[in-house]
């Protein structure tokens, strides 16, 4: 079975290691940070300005003064700060960020990420992803392996406006867990129950499978 | 000290001419200058060029502003949840250049500080670098980024003294202290005026040398863009 946005988010949250300040991205992203172990302590990033985010605020105590990159009210935890954004992007470009995480529209076999433009379609903005992935040494792509159409948007080459180039070290889709290599994707680990046919079909780019292929595990 | 102190935003805004270019503090909604947007609205300038990171929403923040067509561009990170906004954009009434978020802060802060230009690994290998200078340093690649050169920048602090000193509130610091100093004018209201010598020097974020007016702001509207909350139990 190929897992839902949650079972993505719960298998990158395996990622996430004591003392990391990690960056989330909106979408499938943002649930990371529910499945993140209880015993290992980890600040969230928000790029508009605080680190040490917390859930969301109880009815009535949101505040207009505190919202994450999403614009959602959040709140903070012991321990937060609060920065300019000149700042925030000092944290980001100069490699303090331990792990970002963000979504994509494509990956290519080299690690080149577009999610920010279709062209013909009314074009927001790259906000803050394209700092985030020029600049992160470890960068954790959460995404679908193929689009509505069932085409791959794991690519030899992407198609669609750059966001960033030779930059995405893994990717975990609804199949698969994959890393980036020199050679292209490598498989390490299929969704339970997908086998590696459906991921070989599902993957236009370079797919690299050495040995026997395990499941994901939770 | 020296007094930075006006007494109402129409001394605070004295000045503004058509085709000019504006900074604006804010990330959405958070921390946008209100009452300066607002009496724009009014002057009813033109061919405006704004450097906001994002470009208010329909009936609000810079939006304001886009209904009346007094923006020619649009300088910003990211510029969703504006349907004026995209009409004016694919009918090419208004020219829009998209930059990085971390760009944007550091072409504000480089405005500041003095320095012209400097190299960001952002948007290396995207269009956002196309006809841009590039270089390797230690062999990763860099995009040479240019300075902000506006007239004014409009700023939303918490808290302020006559002397200029500033004091910002959670997450609607934003870019507001980034554009304190990146123009040639910086306009600032706040919510709380104080005395000088009633802020602790201390906690100050922002000294009162980047500040020209400033001047207390009334009727806060604050308004949410995206609400989140969590049910207790």
């Amino acid at each position: 079975m190929a897992l839902s946005k949650d079972q993505i988010a719960q298998r990158i949250a395996k990622e996430v290691k004591d003392g990391y300040y990690v960056n989330l991205g909106i979408g499938i992203p943002t649930l990371v940070a529910n499945f993140v172990r209880e015993d290992i302590n980890v600040e969230f990033q928000s790029e508009n300005g605080v680190l040490g985010m917390g859930p969301f605020p109880f009815e009535g105590e949101e505040d207009p003064d505190l919202i994450n990159a999403g614009k959602q009210t959040i709140t903070t935890l012991p321990g937060a700060s609060f920065f300019d954004s000149a700042m925030s992007f000092s944290m980001i470009r100069g490699q303090h960020v331990d792990l970002t995480i963000l979504g994509a529209m494509e990956v290519s076999e080299s690690g080149d990420i577009a999610n920010w433009k279709i062209p013909g379609v009314m074009v927001k903005g790259m906000g803050g992803a394209m700092d985030l992935v020029a600049s992160a040494e470890n960068i954790i792509v959460a995404m679908m392996h193929t689009n509505k159409a069932g085409e791959s948007k794991l690519l030899k080459k992407c198609s669609l406006p750059l966001t960033g180039v030779h930059c995405v070290k893994k990717v975990v889709t609804n199949l698969a867990v994959l890393e980036i290599t020199k050679n292209g994707f490598q498989l390490l680990e299929r969704a339970p129950g997908v086998s590696v046919e459906e991921i070989i079909t599902a993957t236009e780019g370079n797919l690299i499978i050495k040995g026997d292929i395990p499941e994901m595990k939770f | 000290m020296i007094r930075k102190v006006v007494n109402n935003v129409t001394e605070a805004c004295k000045g503004i001419e058509n085709g000019m270019t504006l900074m604006f503090g804010g990330f959405g909604l958070s921390g946008i200058p209100e009452n300066a947007i607002a009496h724009l609205v009014k002057l009813n300038n033109t061919k405006l060029t704004c450097i906001s990171n994002n470009a208010g929403v329909d009936d609000f923040g810079l939006g304001l502003l886009l209904q009346k067509k007094q923006i020619k561009k649009m300088i910003s990170s990211y510029v969703g949840e504006n349907a004026e906004f995209e009409r004016q954009m694919l009918s090419g009434e208004l020219d829009v250049e998209l930059i990085p978020q971390g760009t944007l802060a550091q072409r504000c802060q480089a405005a500041q500080g003095g320095f012209p230009a400097f190299y960001t690994p952002a948007g290396y290998g995207t269009e956002v670098a196309e006809g841009k200078e590039t270089r390797e340093f230690n062999g990763k690649w860099y995009v040479l980024e240019k300075a902000f050169e506006a007239d004014f920048a409009f700023i939303k602090a918490w808290k302020g003294d006559e002397a200029g000193n500033l004091i910002f509130k959670g997450t609607a610091r934003n870019f507001n202290p980034n554009m304190c100093g990146a123009a040639k004018i910086t306009v600032v209201e706040v919510e709380e005026l104080l005395p000088a010598g009633a802020l602790d020097p201390n906690q100050v974020h922002i000294p009162g040398i980047f500040v020209q007016r400033i001047f207390q702001g009334k009727n806060y509207e604050k308004r949410i863009e995206q609400l989140t909350v969590r049910k207790r139990n």
